[in-house]
């Protein structure tokens, strides 16, 4: 096996295609899972159980079983109901959703991390409950949670390169077309595995230091 | 440091029942806090209710503030029945009523000014720039004026309470609820916060419900003590009388041990 640094230099444009891809999957996957997550957290709350207990099955099945086979069921299953979308956005659906039943779980600790002084403030002051959410409660909570949402963002891009299975050429995608057509594995391979480390590392440290910042 | 009357523009005071509870019953689990507890408050009283812990002092607050609700019994604020109660009502009722607790619980996410004008513009609908006129003149008052930008959590216990203080008392409360306030304080802030409420006392009109074990403050400012225990009132009246001649046992003992 030997290293070729002219095979580095034909994948790169492929490689910029390819990432370009993956980041507009995890921006998309992250904004999705964020605002879902968020969404099932609140509902979890509701005050009748005709609410919890479909949202809590529901979030419970999707969490409980693989992206993947998620993603081939948005894929290949919901075309046959004559529901239809693009690769990437299909995978941007299942990343998105399948995440979204872990941010809930993220904010719910975020929301139940809020001292019940504050819920008791907000009721002496006559706060409306929408007001009490918007101004007191998520402000707070979702302060504490954002380090553990980026964790889970990182995640979302290690899992991204599932979305080669149904067609979408991000970063893996890319580099196993051009493995294919070239029969050289190796450096493509190497390039999108460096990429992954570029990105997920310093994300890391991002992190850390935002931990540092907003949780006291 | 004095109180303007513009600063505290209380409504009136006819000296009717304001607060009262009819047999009033409150139990956690097994535990009875409230037994059957019936007393009226008449508006522009400054009443101290003390006792040992765990005798339903903080309850009787909790309940007016609709905070916890009772098991048995009603509650009548200004007339307004408490539980059940449609939601407009309750909400007429939270208008009325200001609680200062313990732990301060002001909003950390918040500065000091935003923290008093928030319920003002979004509960009572007064513009942002009047609700800032009124919650610089009660943050001068409590001696913070020079704080509004700063966030709570830069500010000592006692400062953030006398900003609790001075949120209370920017909705124009009928009532005030004073839970303990000093509790959670260092020594040395204690007179700090008790001086802005002995001057809100004073000067004001603002019917007072206050749970304290600052018997100092109790008998400077209060014009009736109530003595709790467990879940009765056992004994009220002016504080020189609890104070300097208590009838009951339980009063001369818990006196004793607390003075």
């Amino acid at each position: 096996m030997t290293w070729d640094w002219n095979a580095v230099g034909a994948f790169m444009p492929h490689f910029w295609d390819g990432l370009l891809v993956t980041l507009e999957a995890l921006a998309l996957g992250s904004v999705i899972s964020f605002a879902l997550g968020l969404v099932w957290a609140l509902l979890m709350r509701a005050p009748t159980r005709w609410v919890r207990w479909p949202v809590g099955a529901a979030t419970e099945f999707v969490r409980d079983t693989p992206l993947l086979v998620q993603l081939f069921f948005l894929f290949y299953v919901l075309p046959e109901w004559n529901i239809t979308f693009s690769a990437l956005t299909t995978g941007v659906i299942a990343i998105g959703l399948h995440y979204s039943t872990y941010t809930m779980q993220v904010y719910r600790a975020g929301i139940e991390g809020v001292p019940a002084g504050q819920w008791e403030a907000a009721t002496a002051l006559g706060l409306p409950a929408r007001r009490t959410w918007t101004a007191v409660i998520l402000p707070q909570a979702v302060r504490r949670v954002v380090p553990a949402l980026g964790n889970y963002v990182i995640a979302m891009l290690k899992d991204t390169p599932l979305l080669m299975t149904v067609t979408v050429l991000e970063m893996l995608g890319e580099a196993r077309l051009y493995s294919q057509q070239h029969f050289q594995f190796t450096e493509p391979l190497t390039v999108i595995g460096v990429a992954f480390i570029l990105i997920s590392y310093p994300a890391s440290l991002l992190l850390r230091a935002l931990e540092r910042r907003l949780v006291r | 440091m004095s109180a303007d009357t513009n600063t505290l523009d209380n409504p009136p005071v006819d000296g009717s029942e304001l607060i009262r509870f009819d047999k009033v019953t409150k139990r956690f689990g097994e535990h009875t806090v409230l037994d059957g507890l019936d007393f009226r408050v008449d508006s522009g009283r400054h009443v101290t209710l003390i006792g040992p812990s765990g005798s339903g002092k903080t309850t009787i607050l909790r309940l007016l503030m609709t905070l916890t609700r009772p098991d048995e019994g009603t509650i009548t604020v200004a007339g307004d029945r408490l539980f059940p109660a449609p939601g407009k009502q309750v909400r007429e009722v939270r208008k009325k009523i200001g609680m200062v607790f313990q732990q301060f619980n002001l909003f950390p996410n918040m500065s000091v000014l935003r923290n008093v004008t928030e319920a003002p513009v979004t509960v009572l609908g007064l513009s942002r720039d009047e609700a800032e006129e009124r919650a610089r003149g009660l943050l001068d008052l409590v001696g913070l004026a020079d704080k509004c930008d700063q966030r709570p959590g830069r500010l000592s216990g006692g400062q953030q309470q006398r900003v609790a203080i001075a949120r209370a008392l920017a909705m124009r409360p009928q009532i005030l609820l004073l839970d303990e306030v000093t509790s959670a304080l260092d020594p040395e802030l204690v007179a700090g916060v008790l001086d802005v409420l002995r001057d809100i006392a004073r000067t004001t009109d603002i019917t007072m419900l206050c749970v304290t074990h600052e018997m100092n403050f109790a008998r400077d400012i209060s014009d009736q003590v109530l003595m709790f225990d467990s879940g009765h009132v056992i004994e009220s009246g002016p504080p020189e009388k609890i104070f300097g001649d208590p009838e009951h046992e339980r009063t001369r003992e818990f006196l004793g041990a607390v003075l």
